[in-house]
């Protein structure tokens, strides 16, 4: 599906019109491709303190080694990024970090986040704003929540008000894990990177240090079997392309009357493709099987598999409702205790279900999908402690508009205003949510635990 | 490409080795006109092909050697499966070749690569058939081709003058495919009509076959024990000739279309006889040491093959009667009875077909005049019999039915020897795979659970 709009304000006769009327705009977004650097221009690190410091270090450091000198911090690998300390004028930058995890009181703001003022109206197309933080606690002193929760409300307004496709958004660091954590670097990675073009104005916690960085960057899943359910098209068709493309093998499930595009989606993948229905009692325990025995292991399971049956409350017939949970939540509840059961599902596990921001704002006419997606978002909260002592977790990613088969059959009006109610105006594309799937699945993200990304452009509804 | 060293193809006992049925992939089956109408033969074993790749994880794997054939087949398509492999997700440094057995093409090509595999000259292999009846080939009269021939070779324009000058209105006509024998005049229906009537087959016989078949499929496919088997193609996720709810009763209503003119009643229907259709049909072969290394479990053995024909223009046996021969040779050949086999799966090309081989093994005289045997050669318990439906229900492709067959008995052999062995039982568990063909051919094949 299409964006026409975004297509016409965005070339030729209608670009001039557009500009003229003063009409919304919503940029193009540039996304991921292999081969390309990190960034397409300097990076502006704020905030002081020796976090601040490691920060700027990694992002500055030369790719594949070059020994520490002195006391500087200094990383073997680092992402060879040019980094600026203080914004310089008529410079146009493509990131600005920003790491407040020492801020103590509200006081503390003010010099990174003015410093920062200063570069954002210099910014490059889809430059990337990403904010370092730690979570404001009950525990904390009164001061050092206000600082911290401050950060949450900040980012939140400037991702609202960048412009030309940039996005803003926050890793929030545990209390005890360092900055040099491999999810918060990876966290910083995914954000700095084309691959989170459509999450926008999240803020996303880092539980733990657990986790591994990847050798390769761009085949962070090497070696690695994944089962994508509901993989014959859609977002679960591009789940399979994205992981096979960041070197995973892929499983493709799905029912056997999509067995056709199923079977190509295999193909086109190298991987192997099952037919099965998810809601099957044995589902978890075939799926595990056939993992074992045509690939020897099985290290992801990413939960896509999803119907909707919209109705108001008022109108809704039991089986609209009962089908609806049974796909959506009820059969990943299952596999899931299969394979936790199983004892073959111990090698840093992945679990990576999809949410809906649906469940987390809600929406009129999917009380029943709602109540499904905020069943996923609880189920990986409490899921993923069962599998920490594994080295694994289990996380959602909530996407919004995307634009899909589903959304497509959308009335036309109700869909065109649907597509610019986030900052970035426009509805997201399949790839977008695989790219955060594939982010949560891989090895370095073990110390995000229970945690759902929204994958939105920063829906105006919901958090 | 790193060569490696073939394991040697005789056991310890001198026997060659053994070749496995390791998967299969069909599409359900279409009716003439139908759904797969506007498909051509190399599309559809393409697609069959594909959705075996896709099953297996056989991308960019160069197979040993693929064979596949269709009976009904377009001039232009002399390098069918080569095409459909090329077409494929296999590696295009994979060798293929056609073969044409009629309705025996698809079991033909099952038994000739195990024989390669068995020998040592391939690892690995892919079986296949395909046929469609709605992209019928369609050539022009003979007179008009000698006219087309003479006028291309022709030098002066007078001479193409002269050629042109043969043809008359009636030679334009198009030249379709024959249905009938080509020595008899007799289509096969017509043919099976005359067996019908010899061994006294009635409508009530043929009618239960017909409903045991399509509950037997239902049931198989309600069960999802077609779910690795088939792959859906153009809208289709089962076959469209399958009527689970069909009955007695429905099926009693059906007029005869054969044998109208026997003096003895007509009972063969449209129910009792497959309908045409089009579809496609592979099988996954291999060496036990290339199963290994792809992470793939033998389902079972290709053990032997015994091909038949019988005198059908001038003799006394029906066109569809040689697999009653080729059964007792191929058993005796390893000391079995009917009794032995713990599955045996017939082509329902009639039902009449399946009622009249069973007939002949059954009878006494027919055992000591024609077989060579002390009495009867044997029955065959209906419990194993087809057991998960057959032609009538499915629709029979010609080439495609013996990929068929092969694939879904060779998972039932596995199935059933793992539960036998769960059970404490170690003894083999065989299947008899019998085909027959125009031509008066038959084809029939021994197999046994890995």
């Amino acid at each position: 599906m299409t964006d026409r709009y975004l297509e016409l304000v965005n070339s030729g006769l209608t670009q001039k019109l557009a500009k003229q009327l003063g009409l919304p705009r919503p940029a193009v977004l540039r996304r991921y491709r292999p081969g390309r650097p990190l960034l397409d221009g300097p990076a502006l690190v704020l905030g002081s303190g020796p976090d601040a410091d490691t920060v700027a270090a990694l992002l500055s450091s030369p790719a594949g080694g070059a020994a520490p000198t002195g006391d500087a911090p200094a990383f073997f690998d680092g992402w060879d990024v040019e980094v600026h300390r203080h914004a310089t004028p008529d410079v146009r930058y493509a990131a600005v970090v920003l790491v407040l995890t020492g801020v103590e009181h509200p006081d503390d703001l003010a010099g990174p986040v003015l410093a920062a003022a200063g570069a954002l109206k210099r910014l490059r197309p889809g430059a990337r704003v990403v904010t370092v933080s730690r979570p404001a606690l009950g525990t904390d002193a009164p001061a050092v929540a206000a600082a911290r929760q401050g950060v949450d409300g900040f980012l939140r307004s400037l991702a609202k008000e960048l412009r030309g496709g940039s996005t803003g958004n926050g890793v929030v660091v545990a209390e005890g894990v360092p900055v040099t954590a491999p999810s918060v670097v990876a966290a910083l990675r995914f954000f700095l990177s084309t691959r989170s073009a459509f999450v926008d104005g999240q803020l996303l916690e880092v539980d733990s240090d657990a986790g591994e960085l990847p050798e390769d960057w761009e085949r962070p899943l090497v070696g690695k079997v994944a089962v994508v359910t509901g993989a014959a098209r859609g977002i679960g068709a591009a789940i399979a392309d994205v992981l096979a493309r960041d070197g995973a093998t892929v499983v493709a499930v799905d029912v056997p009357a999509a067995g056709e595009q199923l079977a190509q989606v295999a193909n086109r993948v190298r991987g192997t493709a099952l037919q099965l229905d998810v809601t099957a009692p044995d589902a978890g325990e075939r799926v595990l099987e056939h993992a074992k025995a045509r690939h020897g292991r099985l290290d992801v399971v990413v939960h896509n598999a999803g119907i909707t049956r919209d109705k108001l409350l008022a109108n809704m017939g039991d089986d609209r409702w009962a089908s609806v949970l049974a796909v959506n939540t009820a059969s990943q509840l299952r596999i899931n205790e299969a394979l936790l059961t199983s004892g073959d599902f111990v090698d840093a596990p992945r679990i990576v279900s999809l949410a809906s921001t649906s469940g987390i704002a809600g929406n009129r006419g999917q009380t029943n999908y709602a109540a499904s997606k905020g069943g996923v978002i609880g189920m990986v909260r409490a899921t993923a402690p069962l599998l920490v002592p594994f080295g694994g977790t289990a996380n959602a990613v909530a996407p919004g508009f995307i634009e899909t088969e589903m959304t497509a059959r959308i009335p036309a009006v109700t869909r065109q205003v649907a597509r610019r109610l986030n900052s970035l105006q426009q509805g997201g594309q399949p790839v977008d949510v695989a790219e955060a799937i594939a982010f949560l699945a891989s090895p370095a993200a073990g110390g995000i635990v229970g945690r759902t990304l929204r994958v939105c452009g920063q829906n105006l509804v919901g958090r | 490409m790193a060569t490696r060293t073939p394991s040697s193809p005789t056991t310890p006992s001198g026997q060659p080795r053994a070749a496995y049925v390791l998967g299969g992939n069909r599409i359900p089956f279409a009716r003439a006109g139908g759904r797969y109408a506007q498909a051509s033969n190399q599309d559809m074993l393409t697609a069959a092909l594909d959705g075996l790749v896709a099953r297996y994880g056989l991308q960019g794997e160069t197979i040993g050697e693929v064979a596949a054939g269709a009976v009904l087949k377009h001039s232009r398509d002399f390098n069918l499966t080569r095409e459909a492999v090329l077409g494929s997700a296999l590696a295009p440094t994979t060798p293929a070749y056609d073969v044409q057995q009629a309705c025996a093409t698809g079991l033909e090509t099952v038994v000739s690569l195990s024989h390669k595999i068995r020998l040592g000259q391939l690892e690995s292999a892919v079986a296949g058939g395909v046929d469609t009846t709605s992209d019928a080939p369609i050539a022009v009269s003979d007179r008009l081709r000698r006219v087309l021939l003479d006028v291309s070779h022709a030098k002066t324009p007078q001479q193409r003058l002269t050629a042109l000058a043969r043809l008359r209105p009636k030679d334009l006509a198009p030249a379709t495919p024959r249905t009938s024998e080509p020595r008899t005049g007799l289509s096969m229906g017509e043919h099976q009509a005359l067996t019908t009537a010899q061994w006294g087959i009635t409508r009530e016989a043929q009618d239960e076959v017909a409903l045991r078949s399509h509950q037997r499929l239902a049931a198989a496919y309600d069960a999802g024990f077609f779910d690795d088997l088939v792959t859906p193609y153009r809208g289709l996720t089962r076959d469209a000739n399958l009527r689970a709810d069909t009955s007695l009763e429905k099926l009693a209503t059906l007029r005869p279309t054969f044998g109208l003119g026997l003096d003895t009643p007509a009972t063969m229907t449209a129910g009792n006889s497959t309908p045409l259709t089009d579809g496609a049909s592979t099988v996954l072969l291999g060496s036990a040491d290339w199963a290994a290394a792809h992470d793939l479990t033998p389902l079972a053995a290709v053990v032997d093959a015994q091909a038949g024909a019988v005198d059908f223009v001038h003799g006394v046996d029906g066109l569809l009667m040689a697999p009653v021969f080729a059964v007792p040779r191929l058993l005796a050949r390893h000391g079995l009875r009917l009794a032995d086999l713990d599955y045996v799966e017939i082509h329902e090309a009639f039902a009449s077909t399946l009622l009249t081989t069973l007939a002949a093994w059954e009878s006494e005289d027919f055992g000591r005049e024609r077989l060579g045997l002390d009495g009867a050669f044997g029955t065959v318990d209906p419990a194993r019999l087809n057991v998960h439906g057959s032609s009538l229900a499915a629709g029979h492709p010609f080439a495609a039915t013996g990929g068929r067959i092969v694939a879904t008995i060779a998972k039932e052999l596995h199935t059933r020897r793992a539960a036998q062995v769960a059970a404490g039982d170690d003894s083999p568990v065989r299947a008899l795979v019998s085909i027959c063909a125009a031509g008066g051919l038959g084809l029939t094949a021994l197999l046994e659970a890995a």
